[in-house]
């Protein structure tokens, strides 16, 4: 149950235990349970929301930083990931394969705070060869979901 | 002026769920469980193949058989889910649809007045098509109490020594139900002794909820027996592309792609390079789809379980079969008023054979959240009825 478990909540984590349990055909407590232990074990990291901030009022800018680092000895990539991953202002790094080493994204509130964040503290940082910053300027599809999307039932009301 | 009109068409009654379609249409902001499609869109790697054979010029007659790459794979499909080896050249034809099957595969069988056995409930196109070929319908009328399955006795009964042909819809649309190995066994030992051919419709094969679905033709004795359908309609949610199959004898898929040769010339070219794409490829989606379906379903019996609604659980297709009998009207006025008082829109079961008179065929090809609204208002409805019965 565990795989279809988490593609569900994966897209509705806000669905109560009584549905899930109906859906999967197992008893509530079996579900309460599974979900503890998936939390325990971090499979769950946690259930955050998907938005789509162009539709509020909020300025909100996102870039992705590609960066290029000298692995350290005995830690290869890790530990220059966590001198980055704890800036707060971080959303997401990524140890990529290809033409640059790691993947870092970053949402401030305007142009200057990525280009502050990115020239004053991620560049002078020790081992950081060099940085790439691309700005998002659309999104079509976040985490698997089209982002408004309008969904229309195209059948006929009542076929054979 | 009199104008030409053959009359066996004349007199062949139009589907019954046409009249329920039209009260439908008229009403803005029903909600409808009347589907007998996926709601899903076809998955965008079949889309995309689909796509790709145009921009390849892939725009010609393919030969009538239909492609030979694409029943390569009807027969590596058949193999991997049946175990039953056909012969890609002469045991497979590449139709328009699991309908076009049927309509030809009994034209290829049947001499006027042969009998075809019919169980019923059953989609709409089997007792038209076996009347268009000249044969005489015998019906069965299946029983809730056996889960609508059909019945060594049942079949028994209905066999004379002119029935040519049985016709096996599992897992079947409107009931849901299927027919297990065993159940299949004392079936395929009837048809043995008696010498009948069987019909075997299975486009609804990849949607089995208890088990995997098992073919009468993988049953010892039958594969010379068996004209077996199926398509890709349900299974990859491709209705619009038309496209299905039939596998069976050499002798009678010759006979069947002559007609086939003669009154559609060969199946969708774009569909068919598509559906080999779904064949390759597409295991992993019928998955999902599956247990999208399951969770529906499962969701559905515990709404009926709530509001105390008599149903048995279907482990087959995308549709539930809830047994209205307790409010005293026959299902299409029950389907009319849920309609109106409630803008609900359920097929009556009387729509598939006298014998689905008494229940309403509900589609779960609907996202959770529109079943969950549907649920909700026939909840409603039906602790309506029981106050007004509970009143006279």
């Amino acid at each position: 149950m565990r795989e279809e478990l988490l593609s569900i909540i994966e897209k509705n984590s806000r669905i109560d235990i009584k549905e899930l349990a109906v859906r999967l055909g197992k008893e509530e407590i079996d579900i309460v349970n599974e979900l503890q232990k998936l939390e325990d074990e971090k499979v769950i990291c946690g259930y955050h929301t998907l938005v789509n901030w162009e539709k509020t009022s909020i300025e909100k800018v996102t870039a992705l930083i590609e960066v290029k680092v000298t692995p350290q000895r005995g830690q290869g990539f890790d530990r220059i990931a966590s001198r980055i991953y704890n800036y707060p202002e971080v959303r997401d790094v990524y140890l990529i394969s290809g033409g640059f080493d790691l993947l870092v994204t970053l949402e401030e509130k305007s142009l200057k705070d990525i280009a502050m964040f990115v020239s004053e503290k991620l560049s002078t940082l020790d081992s950081i060869i060099s940085t790439g910053t691309h700005f998002i300027l659309k999104k079509y599809k976040d985490h698997g979901t089209i982002i408004d999307e309008h969904v229309k039932d195209e059948r006929e009301v009542i076929t054979p | 002026m009199s104008l030409p009109l053959n009359e066996s068409v004349v007199n062949i009654k139009p589907s019954g769920i046409r009249k329920f379609f039209d009260i439908v249409s008229e009403m803005k902001d029903a909600i409808s469980l009347g589907v007998g499609e996926p709601d899903f869109d076809t998955p965008w790697h079949i889309r995309d193949e689909g796509i790709y054979s145009l921009e390849r010029g892939k725009t010609f007659y393919t030969s009538n058989a239909g492609l030979k790459e694409l029943r390569q794979e009807i027969c590596n499909y058949q193999k991997r889910t049946q175990g039953i080896n056909y012969d890609a050249m002469k045991e497979v034809l590449v139709t328009v649809g699991g309908s076009e099957a049927i309509d030809i595969g009994l034209r290829a069988m049947i001499n006027p007045g042969d009998e075809v056995i019919i169980p019923q409930p059953a989609y709409v196109s089997y007792f038209p098509c076996a009347i268009l070929a000249g044969a005489k319908p015998v019906i069965i009328n299946l029983k809730a109490e056996n889960q609508f399955r059909l019945t060594a006795d049942e079949l028994l009964n209905a066999v004379t020594d002119r029935t040519k042909v049985l016709i096996l819809p599992f897992p079947n649309n409107p009931t849901g139900a299927i027919m297990e190995r065993s159940d299949l066994e004392k079936i395929a030992q009837i048809c043995i002794d008696k010498n009948i051919c069987v019909m075997s419709d299975e486009i609804y094969s990849a949607l089995t909820y208890k088990g995997e679905h098992v073919s009468i033709a993988s049953i010892e004795g039958m594969k010379e027996r068996t004209i077996l359908i199926n398509g890709f309609s349900k299974a990859y949610a491709m209705t619009g592309w038309r496209l299905g199959y039939a596998c069976g004898p050499a002798e009678i898929i010759k006979q069947m792609t002559k007609i086939h040769q003669f009154a559609i010339m060969c199946a969708p070219t774009t569909s068919q390079y598509a559906a080999i794409e779904a064949l390759k490829n597409g295991d992993n989606d019928v998955r999902l789809m599956r247990g999208a379906y399951n969770q529906r379903r499962r969701f559905l019996m515990n709404a009926f379980k709530e509001m105390n609604l008599e149903c048995f659980e279907p482990y087959g297709a995308f549709y539930v079969f809830p047994c209205i009998k307790e409010f005293g009207m026959t299902s299409e006025e029950f389907a009319t008023r849920f309609l109106e008082e409630e803008k609900v829109a359920a097929v009556p079961g009387s729509a598939f054979g006298d014998s689905g008179e008494g229940y309403l065929r509900i589609s779960y090809a609907y996202s959770i959240e529109n079943l969950k609204t549907a649920m909700e208002r026939l909840s409603r409805f039906v602790n309506k009825l029981r106050s007004e019965k509970h009143n006279v």
